[in-house]
């Protein structure tokens, strides 16, 4: 058999804790490769052993039956292996060019950088893979899914044989899920092989071959993906039976909780996203936001909160008015907020679990008394919500960045949920996680319901939306289109509704 | 990975020192001295008897609080390159009160000495309210700010404070910092109660980072503004309050030259490098209060001591600054050193 990748018996240690014991993978020639694994069972880790970011304290990695050593990401390059990662490393002010040859940068017989070969290589590249990248762009002007093509750019100019792909799909839309899904059938058949991380079975089941299963670092094995479904796969990598179907009772609404008239948002560029909005939410339902992202989603959450100025319009919070309040007042009005950018907004990386946990309740009583902080009542507190959350970490002492994605998700979901505020507002909020966390969270969320919180769901996951949600608004360029009842609508009505056609008396769709 | 980040923060300054001190001593075996008798002299002259000992402290007391100045504004991830300005100002002012005003000691000293400190802060507030409302970069309001200080602060001592002289008088009593016990231990040494105050202050450093919640605000801003501001924090308002307890540690400094080791102010040819070098002992200091402390007082001790250098064992005092610039060369390369504690770790496994 040829294998164009081996990790046999790999062992990784962090202090206090093992990421990964004696795992093995083995990568065909030619297959898309899944790697499921929770929260923390060291997906991330290992693929950055094979790409020479961490080094193995045990265990043999073979690239085309030759046993190597990869101390550092040069050799994974010079041996074909390309990352993309779980959270990218662009150069924001730079173009995409000026990224792709960044750290390989081609000279011309003078020494000097040579940009045009560069970008004419990079050009023809993007279209024989169909990833229609713009060159020329700046990164900090296009949207993350392009960002992350230009992260495949990146490692096919630089010869990728092997491509790593670590949870690709948790920052795209459905839409550019799909675009991501043709453009690695198309490496397939330019002859790759692809490592894919992914915490949507789904997608196993669509593109992948095989499916190698770790649990709490240890390797559970390796199965065809043809002769599995989501259900095996859920329970080789929880060790239990996983729900799929959240189980809830009929809502009660009752107050009005968020009430928003007329709203009109702005961006940085004076382009109005939020177009004259209409919104209720009541206490005691789940109201779900569907749209299509980019339809002022993203502008209206953080209207609501505080991070961006109303220009006009106003929002009311159980009848008293919020409207351009300073986050910090939003926030003690009673409003909680899952941020969809968990690094930008979420967390403070460089602080540890426990200082994150009171980010937003730090001056306040018992965390802190006379502005003197009490360190003892910040890590109890932060304790009890990882103990109740299941974030996985050494200690609550450890820095938020050496967490895995899916348990900083779950800390800022804990300390959100926690405060147990009148109004939360989720963003996203199952991004990166694991199904069985994710069947955690929804649980929460209804939890939170049943005890008459008003819960505002924003995501780009229709799933979710048609699972948790009481009600649907659905949004369309910066207004909501229609109100529709999940078990009164189908995937494919919504998807219309998002595309903007109009919803007549009879609740017929038609363009 | 914290312990191991916290031994790193100690191991890579010592190891810097101990480097640059082994080029300082190849410099002078290249240039034909003996650098055993050129150490052995640096030492004499900082530790020699009590009255280079008083000098030393004397000399660490400003370097100490420019450090703090320095150190304090990078927990909130501001540059501030304007020590050295507010050092200046701080000096003027405090030797303003010190002249003008007439009250008892206990009223007298503490106001001189807050003046200064006001004024310092007052010159970290401008670059901090700027780099807040308009985000204009800090470094460059605060070297412009630099000037201004010293131009204004020459003009103010000859128009002002003098009539057309480069002196001011001597300070009053009541407000001095001077210590005829202190200097009767110390051979008549300039030393005088400074000290007290610097290690006060570092401790308020600490006690503000560490402990309250503004330090948590501070440093929240200076990791993520973003997520500070989802938060709730003010940013702006805490880019502004760590440029102005910076600049009042600045000030301080120059309240100490002024009530403590002058007793007047004289105008400037030039900067008095004190808030330079504050930025070199806060990076030595890896800009946590105690780290501030000790490299405060290892360049009192390599600034004092030079000065032996020369007649004890003829060493040019030039050869000094060379090691002091060494040893910030290897501490801003602390990346070169790291690595290479990572290396030596992993094979030594
Ligand atoms: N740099 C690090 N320092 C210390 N511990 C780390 C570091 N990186 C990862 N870990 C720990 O190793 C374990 C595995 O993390 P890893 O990031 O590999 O998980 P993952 O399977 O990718 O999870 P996710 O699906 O949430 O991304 C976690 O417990 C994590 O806290
Ligand atoms: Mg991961």
């Amino acid at each position: 058999m040829d294998y164009a990748i081996e990790m046999l018996n790999i062992r990784k240690e962090f202090p206090g804790i093992v990421a990964n014991d004696n795992i093995t993978i083995q990568l065909k020639k030619g297959e898309i490769h899944a790697l499921l694994g929770e929260n923390g069972a060291g997906k991330s880790t290992l693929m950055n052993v094979l790409f020479g970011l961490y080094q193995p304290e045990k265990g043999e990695i073979r690239v085309n039956g030759k046993t190597v050593k990869i101390t550092n990401p040069n050799i994974a390059n010079d041996l074909g292996i390309g990352m993309v990662h779980q959270h990218f490393m662009l150069v924001e002010p730079f173009t995409v060019t000026q990224n792709i040859i960044l750290g390989s940068e081609p000279k011309n017989k003078f020494g000097k950088i040579d940009i045009a070969t560069a970008r004419k290589e990079i050009q023809e590249l993007s279209d024989r893979y169909g990833l229609k990248v713009n060159p020329d762009a700046k990164i900090s002007e296009i949207s993350v899914g392009m960002q992350q093509r230009v992260e495949i750019l990146k490692t096919l100019y630089r010869g990728a044989e092997v491509l790593i792909f670590d949870e690709p799909t948790a920052v795209l839309t459905p839409q550019e899920i799909n675009e991501l899904i043709e453009i690695m059938r198309a490496l397939i058949n330019e002859g790759k092989s692809i490592i894919l991380i992914t915490h949507k079975l789904k997608e196993i089941m669509e593109v992948c071959d095989r499916c190698t299963v770790i649990r709490k670092g240890k390797g559970i094995g390796t199965v065809d993906v043809s002769e599995t479904n989501t259900n095996e796969l859920a329970s080789l990598m929880v060790g239990r039976e996983v729900n799929f179907k959240t189980e809830k009772i009929a809502a009660m609404p009752e107050d009005t909780v968020l009430s928003i008239q007329d709203l009109y948002v702005r961006d940085a560029r004076k382009v109005d996203l939020v177009k004259g909005l209409n919104l209720e939410v009541r206490s005691g339902e789940i109201v779900g936001i569907a749209g299509v992202d980019g339809n002022g989603q993203s502008e209206l959450v953080e209207a609501i909160t505080g991070l961006t100025k109303v220009k006009s319009g106003s929002i009311k919070l159980s009848g008293k008015d919020i409207t351009n309040l300073s986050p910090r007042k939003i926030t003690e009005s009673g409003v909680g907020h899952i941020p969809q950018d968990r690094h930008k907004y979420g967390l403070v990386l460089d602080y540890s679990i426990g200082e994150n946990i009171v980010l937003q309740t730090y001056y306040q009583k018992p965390y802190s008394k006379a502005k003197v902080l009490s360190y003892k009542e910040i890590f109890d507190k932060a304790k009890q919500i990882i103990e109740e959350y299941d974030v996985r970490t050494p200690s609550v002492y450890t820095k938020a960045r050496a967490l895995s994605g899916g348990n900083q998700q779950k800390a800022i979901i804990g300390r959100e949920v926690d405060r147990s505020p009148q109004l939360l507002i989720a963003t996203q909020p199952t991004r990166g996680l694991d199904v069985g966390a994710i069947e955690f969270i929804h649980k929460k969320l209804i939890e939170e319901r049943d005890k008459g919180r008003a819960i505002l769901l924003v995501s780009f996951e229709l799933d979710e939306i048609m699972n948790v949600s009481d009600r649907i608004a659905v949004m369309f360029d910066g207004k909501v289109v229609a109100n529709v009842k999940p078990e009164e609508t189908t995937e494919q009505e919504l998807g219309l509704l998002m595309a903007g056609s109009q919803v007549n008396k009879a609740g017929e769709t038609s363009r | 990975m914290t312990s191991n980040n916290k031994l790193f923060g100690v191991l890579v300054p010592v190891i810097s020192v101990i480097i640059g001190l082994l080029a300082g001593a190849v410099i002078m075996l290249l240039s034909g001295h003996n650098p055993v008798e050129g150490y052995a002299a640096l030492w004499a002259g900082a530790f020699g008897d009590s009255y280079t000992i008083g000098e030393t402290i004397r000399r660490t007391t400003p370097l100490i609080l420019t450090g703090l100045a320095v150190a304090f504004a990078f927990k909130t991830g501001l540059f501030n390159i304007g020590a050295e300005g507010q050092v200046i100002v701080g000096w003027l002012a405090a030797v303003w009160v010190g002249l003008a005003i007439d009250a008892p000691m206990i009223i007298h000293l503490p106001l001189a000495i807050l003046a200064g400190a006001a004024a310092g802060g007052l010159w970290g507030f401008l670059p901090g309210l700027l780099k807040a409302k308009l985000g204009v970069h800090e470094v460059i309001i605060t070297i412009m700010m630099n000037y201004i200080a010293l131009f204004v602060t020459n003009e103010i001592i000859r128009n002002v404070l003098t009539e057309q002289e480069t002196t001011t008088g001597t300070i009053a009593d009541t407000a001095s910092l001077a210590s005829d016990w202190l200097q009767s231990i110390t051979f008549y040494s300039r030393v005088h109660y400074g000290i007290l105050i610097a290690l006060f202050a570092a401790f308020i450093m600490w006690f503000i980072i560490e402990r309250t919640t503004y330090g948590y605000e501070l440093k929240s801003v200076g990791f993520n503004s973003h997520a500070s501001n989802y938060a709730g924090m003010n940013v702006s308002k805490n880019i502004i309050l760590s440029m102005v307890i910076g600049g009042a540690f600045a000030g301080l400094a120059g309240a100490m030259e002024g009530l403590g080791t002058y007793g007047t102010i004289s105008v400037m040819s030039g900067f008095t490098n004190l808030g330079f070098d504050g930025i070199a002992v806060a990076l030595l200091g890896s800009n946590n209060a105690f780290g501030v402390v000790l490299a405060g007082l290892l360049f009192g001790v390599l600034k004092e001591g030079a000065g032996e250098m020369p007649t004890a064992a003829g060493v040019p005092t030039e050869l000094v600054d060379i090691i002091i610039a060494l040893i910030i060369f290897f501490v801003a390369s602390s990346y070169i050193i790291r690595w290479a504690l990572l290396r030596f770790k992993k094979e030594g496994k």
